[in-house]
């Protein structure tokens, strides 16, 4: 079976993210790493690899982790070869810059077609940049494969697929077949940390890099000019500034809460 | 002036609040034309629901031969009204579901995609949406600039008004490929119904933290006196006190009410960015270093256990 996990190389969203002069995002004045819930999508992949090796026949599962972005995004293959995926491979083309979901989707759906026979396609459920959770979507279109987002528990027997999913109005079991498009939320299980032993293996592992012609997929198609979408402005929030703060002292904080609601209108 | 597609939201026939928002905002844009994807037995009382709301012109899809699929099947859908009807622009929920069938279509039909939008007005050369980015730390302004404007629009992003439309049923039968046909619903649980305001939606959200220990009587006594919902932040799902449906943050729900009441919540990054838009912030916290202190427009440095119950029992009074 051959699982490909993609992962991105996101802004540190605990560090102070902004916007270029030109609205794209600034990538380089904020340190980077693997987007956090993309790590649960490495570690579902890894798990099922492990429980098809153990299973009867043991059979041979290969995780190729794969990533689209400027040079430093290889940081983020790192820690997904250094968790326990097999190979990885990274597509950087500067043509790529700036491009939106739908580029981003399209060249995925190109590297995934060149790995060839593909079981199986795992995302994180968002990236913690972009948010928008719709590339998984695309990608499964552009494959003309089934998709199944925002899984929780993942199971498997052969070809055939389980997986819970917590829907807006209720608990679903999505059954498919593969191949198929999954997506993992942050209940699917903590991922692994590295082990020593996981970074000195990753040293070894191999890591591909294509640019979009090793792909086909067409330049005209992606980046900032190719984009169907384009942001007007982008301004930052005036920070909130702080408000009052009392101490409760014998019953005095409750009273203050609700006059404060009270003076609000929301009582 | 064109049509403007809307796709209903609907839970077992009963018209959810967000579509009345979107015909409002398909009238600022064109025509607005109601997309209800369901049951034959539903659809006259859909019907009359949207022309409330100013639909126009409803096409009626029977839902019997997709029904139990997972989103495929309604951006084949869409895809094909697009096509028939050419609208201006197409308009679904930003929820799970209407931003991936938003993320298909898009792909099918050569078009751009703009989700999460707080907010549409019209524009020389098309819809301008507003969003809010980087857990809510920047506004973006933006627009589609290839193909038929596909804009998922958040609850909350325009207050419905009602307006009589003509209401004129169309009946749609799609063409469903087998390939859409792949990912079914095997089993679902319906969520338990709270009795309380839809937590997306709601004008008030009372929310619960590690703080509580796991007892959310105080929470859910403030929220009831203040016809709030109840949200939790994720120390509360991971510890199994509350299911992941009352998440708010990251990685649960985002929600831009009127009033947020955090208690026993630190204020992580994760769960600012499911909040930090509401329109005023009040925290109780027994900690004064707490950095949801820093966010909010009143704060209580206290024990949630005694200033809640004491809160509410002086709200409850006030009522009468
Ligand atoms: C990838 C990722 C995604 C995440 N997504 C989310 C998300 O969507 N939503 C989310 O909320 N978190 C999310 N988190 C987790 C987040 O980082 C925090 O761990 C979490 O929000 C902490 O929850 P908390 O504030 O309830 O608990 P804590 O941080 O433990 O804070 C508890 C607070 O309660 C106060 N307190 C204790 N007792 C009392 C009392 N009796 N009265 C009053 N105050 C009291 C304490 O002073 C403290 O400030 C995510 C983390 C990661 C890594």
């Amino acid at each position: 079976m051959n699982i490909v996990v993609c992962v991105k190389h996101v802004p540190d969203a605990t560090a102070d993210r902004q916007f270029e002069s030109d609205n794209t995002v600034d990538r380089e004045g904020v340190p980077g790493l693997m987007s956090e819930l993309d790590e649960y999508a490495v570690e579902q992949s890894l798990q099922l690899k492990e429980k098809r090796a153990t299973g009867d026949g043991g059979e041979e599962v290969t995780v190729t982790a794969l990533t689209v972005g400027p040079e430093g995004a290889a940081e983020g293959l790192k820690k997904a070869l250094q968790m326990g995926a097999d190979k990885g491979v990274h597509v950087v083309d500067d043509a790529i810059a700036g491009s939106d979901a739908v580029a981003t989707a399209k060249v995925l759906a190109g590297a995934v077609r060149k790995l060839g026979e593909v079981d199986l396609v795992v995302c994180g459920m968002a990236s913690t940049d972009g948010a928008m959770s719709v590339v998984p979507a695309m990608l499964a279109e552009l494959l003309d494969l089934p998709q199944v987002t925002f899984g929780s528990v993942v199971e498997s027997q052969d070809k055939e697929f389980r997986i819970k999913r917590d829907g807006e109005s209720a608990t679903e079991v999505i059954g498919a077949t593969a191949p198929l498009v999954l997506s993992v939320t942050d209940q699917s299980g903590e991922a692994r940390y590295p082990s020593f032993k996981g970074i000195m293996a990753a040293k070894k592992k191999p890591v591909e890099t294509w640019s979009l012609s090793d792909i086909d997929v067409d330049a005209g198609e992606v980046g900032a000019e190719a984009a169907w979408t384009a942001v007007i402005s982008t301004e930052a929030r005036p920070p909130r500034s702080k408000g009052e703060v009392v101490a409760d002292e014998d019953g005095s904080g409750a009273k203050a809460l609700v006059e404060f609601l009270a003076s609000k209108k929301f009582i | 002036m064109s049509e403007v597609l809307v796709l209903v939201d609907e839970v077992d026939g009963a018209v959810r609040k967000p579509t009345y928002e979107l015909l409002t905002i398909a009238k600022r844009l064109g025509e607005p034309s109601a997309v209800f994807i369901g049951g034959a037995e539903a659809a006259d009382a859909a019907v009359e629901a949207v022309k409330k709301y100013g639909a126009e012109k409803v096409y009626v899809v029977d839902d019997s031969e997709i029904k139990g699929y997972l989103v495929a099947p309604k951006a084949e859908v869409l895809a094909q009204l697009v096509e028939q009807a050419s609208p201006a622009a197409v308009l679904v929920p930003s929820s799970v579901d209407g931003r991936e069938i938003a993320g298909r279509l898009a792909i099918k039909i050569g078009s751009g995609l703009i989700t999460d939008a707080t907010d549409v007005q019209p524009g020389d050369d098309g819809p301008v949406t507003t969003q809010s980015v980087f857990a809510g730390n920047y506004t973006v302004q933006a627009k589609v600039t290839k193909g038929t404007p596909i804009i998922a629009v958040k609850p909350n992003a325009a207050a419905p008004e009602e307006t009589a439309g003509a209401g004129a049923v169309e009946k749609f039968t799609p063409t469903i490929s087998d390939a859409a046909r792949k990912a079914k619903i095997v089993a679902s649980q319906p969520r338990q119904a709270s009795g309380r305001p839809e937590l997306t939606e709601a004008a008030i959200v009372v929310s619960g933290g590690r703080g509580t220990g796991g007892n959310f009587d105080p929470i859910e006594g403030l929220a009831d006196s203040l016809g709030a919902a109840v949200g939790a932040s994720r120390a509360v799902v991971d510890s199994g006190w509350k299911p992941h449906s009352f998440q708010i943050g990251q990685t649960g729900k985002v929600v831009s009410p009127q009033l947020y009441i955090a208690s026993g919540i630190s204020g992580a990054i994760q769960h600012r960015a499911g909040m930090q838009t509401s329109k005023t912030i009040v925290a109780v916290n027994k900690d004064e270093e707490a950095p949801i202190f820093e966010l909010v427009d009143f704060g209580v440095v206290g024990d949630l256990h005694t200033v809640l119950p004491a809160a509410t029992e002086e709200i409850n009074k006030r009522k009468g």
